[in-house]
Order: structure tokens, then sequence, then C-alpha cells
């Protein structure tokens, strides 16, 4: 599934790099440690996190991911958008919390294993 | 005239809700001479309301004590403050308790027991200390500088509550001064700042497990600053 059909099912808001959309979710990852996420998460991953940091970005670019939601309506920093900007990184915010957003995309087939 | 300091620099007391409740001021500085320490940093959880007190003990025994606060970042990241003064650490006490929120269930995290030199209860810290503050680890790290400290990221070899394991890798420009490693024999690796290992005590028979070697004039943290930038003379010794 796209990214943008996502976005518009689950309601969430664009936060950053909103040309970036068209592209194809391949499962979902949901974690707040970054070490744990460079790990274990794939290419094509939405990550579902509450870490507002920049490293954020990093981590989504290190390991291709599709892009970000954070959760508990929850705001990037400013500097985490102006770097997901320039690494081209979607950052989607939801007022959803981890495990309420998780379900949900298991129900539209986002899954966490291959 | 130089000589080699050997020194603890993650040392809790009885005030962090998951230390041993014999963390006293007495009892730290008696285990801390007992296995050969020349100083101590106390560095308890968002709180430094025990450090005049292993300081007084200190200097009593002569044990030297730098007073420090492990701080708990938005992130959950542990940063640990070294000052020279203790009037430097009640300036970053103010901002971090003006950022922590919570109250703490001494039957679920533990007590929080604020000690005199002698050891005698004289209070309880009442706040969540073991919770994270709403400051992120630049602000932080900004904070510590601002009153002339030094700012060492927590047991960065650990998974639990470090830098690397809650953010992945040290973010671009973060001014750290060192990073603290838990491992004695971590102390060799690469992290692109200088390293430094120490306890992190909980336990008295903890103190001194880890520890780092300096070569100093004398025993402070302007001192242990010239080290880890191996500025005139002074250094770090890997034993």
């Amino acid at each position: 599934m796209k990214l943008t059909e996502l976005i518009q099912k689950l309601n969430l808001d664009v936060r950053s790099a909103k040309d970036s959309l068209q592209r194809e979710v391949t499962g979902g990852y949901a974690s707040d440690l970054l070490s744990d996420v460079l790990a274990h998460s794939k290419e094509g991953n939405l990550w579902i996190t509450l870490q507002i940091h920049h490293n954020i970005v990093a981590v989504a670019s290190m390991k291709d991911l599709a892009g970000i939601v954070l959760v508990n309506g929850r705001e990037p920093e400013q500097e985490t958008i102006e770097k997901a900007e320039a690494e081209n990184i979607a950052i989607m915010v939801t007022e959803m919390p981890t495990f309420e957003l998780v379900g949900r995309l298991y129900g539209l087939g986002v899954t966490g294993t291959e | 005239m130089m000589r080699k300091v050997r020194a603890d620099l993650h040392v809790h007391t009885c005030l962090s809700p998951c230390a041993d409740t014999q963390m006293q001021a007495t009892a730290i500085v008696k285990q801390a001479k007992e296995v050969g320490l020349d100083m101590i940093g106390i560095c308890d959880h968002n709180s430094a309301e025990n450090v005049a007190a292993v300081a007084k003990a200190g200097l009593r025994e002569g044990l030297a004590v730098i007073p420090g606060m492990e701080i708990t970042s938005s992130e959950e990241v542990h940063i640990l403050g070294l000052f020279n003064t203790e009037q430097d650490l009640m300036h970053l006490q103010d901002m971090v308790y003006k950022n922590l929120a919570g109250q703490n269930d001494n039957q679920v995290f533990g007590p929080q027991t604020i000690i005199d030199e002698w050891d005698r209860v004289v209070g309880t810290n009442p706040k969540l200390l073991i919770g994270a503050t709403a400051l992120t680890v630049e602000q932080i790290v900004e904070a510590i500088h601002r009153w002339a400290g030094l700012a060492i990221a927590s047991h960065v070899d650990r998974e639990r509550f470090s830098l690397i394991g809650q953010l992945g890798f040290i973010p671009e420009g973060l001014k750290l001064d060192a990073v603290e490693v838990s491992m004695a024999s971590s102390i060799r690796q690469e992290y692109g700042y200088p390293v430094v290992t120490s306890s992190d005590a909980h336990f008295l028979e903890d103190i001194g497990k880890s520890s780092t070697c300096f070569m100093i004039e004398d025993v402070s943290v302007d001192e242990i600053n010239k080290a880890l930038r191996n500025e005139m003379g002074r250094r770090i010794i890997l034993n």
C-alpha cells in the first residue's frame, strides 16, 4: 500500500517531505529505541515512534524507511523537520497512541513480518 | 606537581530510588578509600541533595568528592554533569526540578533519602527522580556548560538509558566532554570523544569496580577537563 493511502485512511498529518508520499510501504516497525530500529527495521517499513529527536531522520534514511509516524500528538523538533526535508523523509503525526495506530495499520494490511 | 589520581566519577547514594539504602555518606567514603580511589563523583538521578553530605564526609577523610548529577533527558538518555562547585550544580538542579514531573512512590521505585555527613536522615525527596525530564540531550549539555560543568554521556556501551541505545548513535555536533563506558575494556573503543570508565555504583561493593586514572595536578573538574583534552601534560592513563 502507498504511504499516501495510509495517510488518508488514518487521517495522519504530514510534517515533512510532502513529495515523497507515493512511496510503497512494505511493512511496519514500532520501537522507541533507535539502536533497535537500526538493527531490526526493514527497507520500506513505516516506523512508529514517540522519539522526536533529529536522530530519527538519520535512522530512517540509513535504513531507507518509507516514513516515520510520531504518536500521542508529539511534534517533531524544528531541527528534525529541517533534516527530514533535506533527506526527503516523510514525518507524520497522529493523536493516536502506538497501540491504536499499530492495530489500525495491521487492519489495513500492514504487517510486522515478511 | 602532577600525580596519578584514580577516580570513580559516577557513584549513586541512597537518594537515588534504585540505589541501596546503605549508600550513605560515611559508608561510601570508607569503601572508596578502601578500594584505593582518590576521587569520586556523586551523581544521583535528577537530584544533588546528597552531594553536600558526601563532600563533607570526604573532606573529613581526605577523599575528593566532585559535585554531580545524572540527568535523564526527554529521550530517556542519561547524561552526567560534573561541577567545580556545589553552587553551580544547584543552578542545574533548579532547572531539572522545573522540568521533572511526578511524585515518587517509594513502595514501587524505592526510597529517596536525604542524609547529612554523619548519615543521619534529614529528609526525603518527594519528586519522581527515576522519571525523565522534559529537557532534550542538547538542552542538558548546554545547561551543564552554562554553569561550567563537564557533560559526559553515561554508560554508552549499555542499551538501557544510554545515548547510543536510545538515539542509535551520538547526535552530530553534540558538545560532550567525554563518554562514559561501564566495562573497563570498552575504554579503548573509538567514540569520537574522550572515554572514561566508572562504576555507576548503586551498591557499596560496586564502588571503584570501574575507574579512570588521570595524571593531573590537583583534584578538580578543571583538571579533569584538561586531562580529557590532553592539555598541559594532563592526560588519562590507560592501565
